[in-house]
């Protein structure tokens, strides 16, 4: 096929056939990738919008219409969990941001052994989750793991302390274990936009008297701004998501404590095999993370414009 | 010079990176240390950072406690390298196109791809289970392949795109002036020319394929043969006592893999994954 539209081409070089041939041939470069999504993802996120409207369990399915999402709106654990998903996006996504900005400007200062330091910062990335998460799971342990125990030889704390059995602790310290799942990333590209920076920007404040700390608030924040706000969408999306951790560290527990709507719904779903239930859970989470990124991707385009970014 | 630091910055500088790789590095310094005690010594209060009964026991110990271990461990990298493997074939020709053709919905269906980033698999768990009991996957090694493959496509084309665009083009020109087809073209001409972002893309496709097995062993695979190690990893809870020490030196050993890999590649990972993100 891909011989005769050239040919074609080359024998009648008007303009309308050869863009209509190059669009069947970049549709057919793509076919294959948009058909594997197509059948791994697209047309699951449509079951899943129909099971939703069914009690389907392992015995079997009925329509039910809208009775799971009704039995979603009336239940105030639900919209306990919604909430706290939010304050777990929101809390580890500022933290992430916070400490990629830091760990991104560390690395980025001339001091020797840097190329090492940037090396160093990236195992918790590369490693799967569910085994960093296990090495964490062990630092919370309250009588034999290294958190405890140098707090208590150092006086801190009086006696063994569980850091995964009590609701607060346990919430925070999944949001410790979740930041530093997402930090290496984060200060990754930051970094990349740090050295993006053209320096002449900087030798210019600096011939004018500009200290470091006004440079860095006045030229390298908003010139990596896109890339800031950019980071955050990302990792506010896969925050949302975030189940190894949780599920590894506490299971959603101490009662519920840490449960966020994807925990909620792997254990409806998966757990209770209320595959109806925990569908409408499902689509709740796709509504919400869609709406979101649409307002943020709207917010996105006025800081590029702002910072003059096409 | 405007980057002189005084040396109580330099100091400074120092104690705060130290600060921050204490933090990131601190699970596999605990994960280290764990693997080092004797289980004995393990549940032994009060807490003693050091002992002087530390062995490398473990390391050996494991491979009995756990006699699938090796297995875990290959099928980690055999499910992350298919994976990679088809995961590349459906992105090269897909980023190409991005990169380079322009066609009708171009925008949407890149918007579509990218939308895929929004969901992980625990949002399609359910009706995932069915396609793949359907297609008679489940509790083989495509279980965990197959929507691997799937949530790492995007990815793969966004950072092969950014790469592709910037090869020349005059070199496609000159070919097509010379009369060869577009595959051909494809093929023989700009592949060659991609070979290092290939690689980018290829090792960053696998850490990902590396990561993300855990999610999919538990939902999908009873087979315990097929299991990947994140998976495996949780048999070390569960005989006669938790043997944390064999746990820890096996998830070190399982790790080495992808980090040896990485370290490897690490210079051409970083500039390669980042480039495409800062550029826009």
């Amino acid at each position: 096929m891909a011989d005769m539209t050239v040919e074609a081409g080359a024998a009648a070089p008007t303009t309308m056939p050869r863009r209509l041939s190059e669009g069947w041939f970049a549709w057919a470069l793509i076919a294959p990738a948009m058909l594997f999504i197509g059948v791994i993802v697209a047309w699951p996120l449509a079951e899943t919008l129909r099971l939703s409207f069914t009690d389907a369990n392992l015995g079997g399915e009925h329509w039910v219409g809208w009775a799971n999402y009704q039995a979603l709106w009336d239940s105030s654990p639900f919209a306990q969990t919604i909430g706290r998903t939010f304050y777990w996006m929101v809390l580890s996504v500022c933290l992430k941001l916070i400490l990629g900005l830091i760990g991104a400007t560390l690395l980025n200062a001339a001091v020797p052994g840097r190329g090492l330091f940037r090396v160093l910062v990236m195992p918790p990335w590369v490693i799967p989750i569910a085994i960093g998460c296990i090495g964490w799971l062990w630092l919370y342990n309250g009588h034999f793991g290294m958190l405890a125990g140098l707090a208590q030889r150092w006086g801190l704390i009086g006696g063994p302390f569980e850091f995964l059995a009590y609701k607060q602790s346990a919430f925070y310290s999944a949001i410790v274990t979740d930041v530093w799942v997402g930090t290496p990333m984060v200060s990754l590209f930051f970094l990349a936009a740090m050295q993006g920076v053209s320096r002449d920007l900087y030798e210019a404040a600096w011939v004018d008297g500009a200290g470091r700390w006004y440079r860095f608030r006045r030229i390298t924040i908003p010139q990596i701004m896109p890339v800031i706000v950019s980071m955050a969408l990302l990792s506010a999306i896969w925050t949302f998501n975030s189940f190894e951790v949780i599920w590894i560290l506490t299971q959603g527990g101490p009662r519920g404590a840490t449960t966020t709507l994807i925990v909620d719904t792997y254990k409806t779903a998966i757990g209770n095999y209320k595959f109806g239930e925990g569908a409408a859970r499902a689509v709740v989470i796709v509504v919400l993370l869609a709406s979101f990124s649409l307002i943020y991707l709207f917010f996105l385009n006025k800081v590029n414009r702002k910072y003059g970014v096409k | 010079m405007m980057d002189k630091y005084t040396r109580l910055q330099v100091v400074g500088i120092y104690a705060a990176i130290f600060v921050f790789l204490l933090f990131m590095l601190l699970p596999f310094i605990e994960m280290f240390m764990t693997s080092l005690r004797p289980l004995s010594h393990l549940f032994r209060s009060p807490y003693t950072f050091w002992g002087s009964d530390f062995t490398f026991e473990a390391y050996s110990k494991m491979w009995t406690t756990v006699p699938l271990l090796g297995r875990y461990i290959v099928n980690s990298v055999y499910i992350a390298g298919m994976v990679t493997a088809i995961t590349m074939v459906l992105v090269v020709p897909a980023a190409y196109a991005y990169a380079r053709l322009d066609f009708p919905f171009k925008s949407a269906s890149l918007s579509v791809f990218l939308g895929v980033n929004m969901f992980t698999g625990a949002v399609l768990l359910i009706p995932l289970y069915r396609v793949l009991r359907t297609l008679g996957l489940l509790n083989t090694y495509w279980a965990m392949i197959v929507p691997g493959v799937a949530f790492l496509i995007p990815t793969g084309i966004w950072l092969l795109r950014s790469y592709l665009e910037k090869i020349p083009r005059e070199l496609e020109e000159a070919a097509y002036v010379d009369g060869a087809s577009r595959i051909y073209t494809l093929r023989r001409v700009v592949l060659p020319l991609a070979v290092p972002g290939l690689i980018v893309v290829g090792v960053s496709v696998f850490i990902g394929a590396y990561a993300q097995q855990f999610l999919f062993a538990i939902t999908f695979n009873q087979e315990r043969a097929y299991q990947p190690l994140p998976a495996g990893l949780f048999e070390f809870i569960g005989y006669q006592s938790v043997n944390w020490n064999e746990m820890m030196a096996a998830a070190l050993v399982g790790v080495l893999p992808v980090m040896v890999i990485f370290l490897f590649l690490q210079k051409y990972l970083v500039a390669g994954l980042t480039a495409g993100a800062v550029k826009e």
